[in-house]
């Protein structure tokens, strides 16, 4: 759709010239990178869905942009799609049910696909799953395309089907997501709760990646989300070339099982 | 009812009556179709026994049983009688009717070579693991419904007890179940069921002594 942008909220591409894609984003949400060693930045709108290839060495900042975003994650090797994240396997060797800094993304091979380097929100769920269609229109309503255009309600589960079949992927490739941002608990009973506010604007992780992963993100509000809303927050996507993980690196630290995970992946590319 | 709660919800069902009953052995890999209105049983014949169990639809296996649904669906992360085994795709697949031992695990997922060289040592790779026995049971009898590795989400360890704690962290507890302790439940669509009798010797959940379970399947009544 040709518009004239001058006025629009919409960002103004950036010159063709340009190196990346949209400085004045990565400028703002990551204003200590170096220039020449970012890769790529992008916006991703409230309640859509992307996918992209991180190499190994390759870093991506996750912001919440607007306050309360959710972010459903998938990861798998990209050139085996049949190695992917494995939430049972992530939390039974790091003793958790929750990601921070230190954590590492385990896949079912004993390997290590990314990395949580950095993180200014302090607890990301790995276990509430993505809602669906039937949940998004109980819960919300109905909100077709027809009526609403771009701002049409589309479920989690729905925004990472789209993003795994631009990849030759389906639902049986839909496995266990982790939810960056979103913080749900668990009582003695093991009662679940949604902590609602774990997430500011502004806030963001850091991922390295330490395999070439195939990532699947949505920004479909979480599925306990209690909010009667459908708000979903943007997520401003930032990724660059990091430094590779030291002897001394704090996740490969950070427990035990993290050495031997790290020391399985790095075989995979002597 | 309040779900978590440790209770004891016992069966009227006479085992003498069952269609089915068989003994898996310690590290056996089982796939069994169970139809829909059929009672499932599961005995912990020794106590303290892992069984790594996942269910499938058997009209169409893509959809298949899921941790993350079931656990959201019913707001609790433990599974005991009243707790629905939701799939992938929001159906009730089966409902738990009976359990004697009353918790089972969502979380812990199924012990692999590969994970176990990460949680314990590199050279624990060459035990036997739950996952060789989901991959030995496809390769047998899954290849029949198109069934690989793909088809292997995260499972369900019955009679395992994994408690996540207040500040988010995940623990491996002694056992809940003991011996003859069991859990039942009826299937709300034909399903195929596939068990790995865990064969862990690293973890001392089931006391490093892995023992077989009965399986029996009634008819409806």
């Amino acid at each position: 759709m040709m518009k004239n942008l001058r006025g629009s909220s919409t960002p103004v591409d950036p010159p063709v010239s340009d190196a990346i894609d949209a400085p004045a984003d990565w400028r703002r949400f990551a204003p200590e990178l170096d220039e020449s060693k970012v890769v790529f930045s992008e916006r991703v709108h409230g309640g859509g869905h992307w996918s992209g290839v991180l190499k190994r060495g390759t870093a991506l900042r996750l912001v919440d942009v607007d306050g309360g975003v959710n972010v459903a994650a998938l990861f798998y090797n990209q050139e085996e799609k049949l190695e992917r994240y494995n939430m049972a396997d992530t939390l039974k060797a790091q003793h958790t049910a929750h990601l921070t800094r230190g954590f590492v993304c385990y896949s079912d091979m004993g390997r290590v696909l990314c990395s949580v380097v950095a993180d200014t929100v302090g607890w990301h769920d790995p276990i509430g799953g993505v809602s669906s269609n039937e949940d998004v229109a109980a819960k919300y309503g109905e909100h077709r395309f027809q009526e609403h255009r771009n701002d049409m309600y589309r479920s989690g589960r729905e925004g990472l089907l789209i993003e795994l079949g631009k990849w030759g992927l389906g639902a049986r490739d839909l496995v266990a997501n982790v939810n960056f941002f979103s913080k749900v608990v668990a009582d003695e009973t093991g009662a679940l709760r949604f902590e609602p506010g774990n997430s500011t604007a502004g806030d963001y992780v850091d991922l390295r990646f330490e395999m070439n992963t195939l990532v699947a993100l949505s920004t479909a509000p979480h599925p306990l989300d209690p909010g009667p809303q459908y708000a979903p927050g943007r997520l401003q996507l930032i990724a660059w070339r990091a430094d590779p993980p030291g002897v001394d690196d704090y996740c490969r630290n950070f427990r035990p099982e993290n050495r031997r995970g790290f020391h399985n992946t790095e075989i995979l590319f002597r | 009812m309040t779900m978590g709660a440790i209770q004891n919800q016992p069966s009227r069902l006479d085992p003498a009556s069952a269609v089915y009953d068989f003994t898996l052995p310690a590290g056996e890999p089982w796939m069994h179709e169970v139809k829909r209105g059929q009672i499932f049983r599961i005995v912990d014949i020794e106590g303290n026994q892992a069984v790594d169990t996942l269910f499938f639809s058997a009209r169409d296996p893509a959809e298949r049983y899921s941790a993350q649904d079931t656990i959201r669906r019913q707001g609790n992360i433990y599974l005991t009688a009243g707790s629905a085994l939701m799939s992938n795709e929001g159906k009730v697949m089966l409902r738990i009717v009976a359990d004697t031992c009353g918790r089972h695990d969502t979380l812990g997922g199924a012990c692999a070579a590969e994970s176990n060289t990460v949680r314990y040592a590199l050279d624990k790779k060459y035990m036997h693991n739950c996952r060789d026995n989901f991959l030995t049971a496809l390769a047998r009898w899954g290849h029949r419904y198109g069934m690989t590795k793909r088809d292997i989400p995260a499972n369900i360890n019955f009679f395992m007890n994994v408690p996540v704690t207040g500040s988010g962290g995940l623990t491996f507890e002694d056992g809940v179940s003991a011996p003859g302790k069991y859990v039942e439940m009826r299937a709300e669509m034909d399903v195929i069921a596939l068990i790995s009798n865990c064969p862990q010797l690293n973890n001392p959940c089931n006391a490093y002594n892995p023992t077989p379970v009965r399986l029996l399947i009634w008819n409806p009544e």
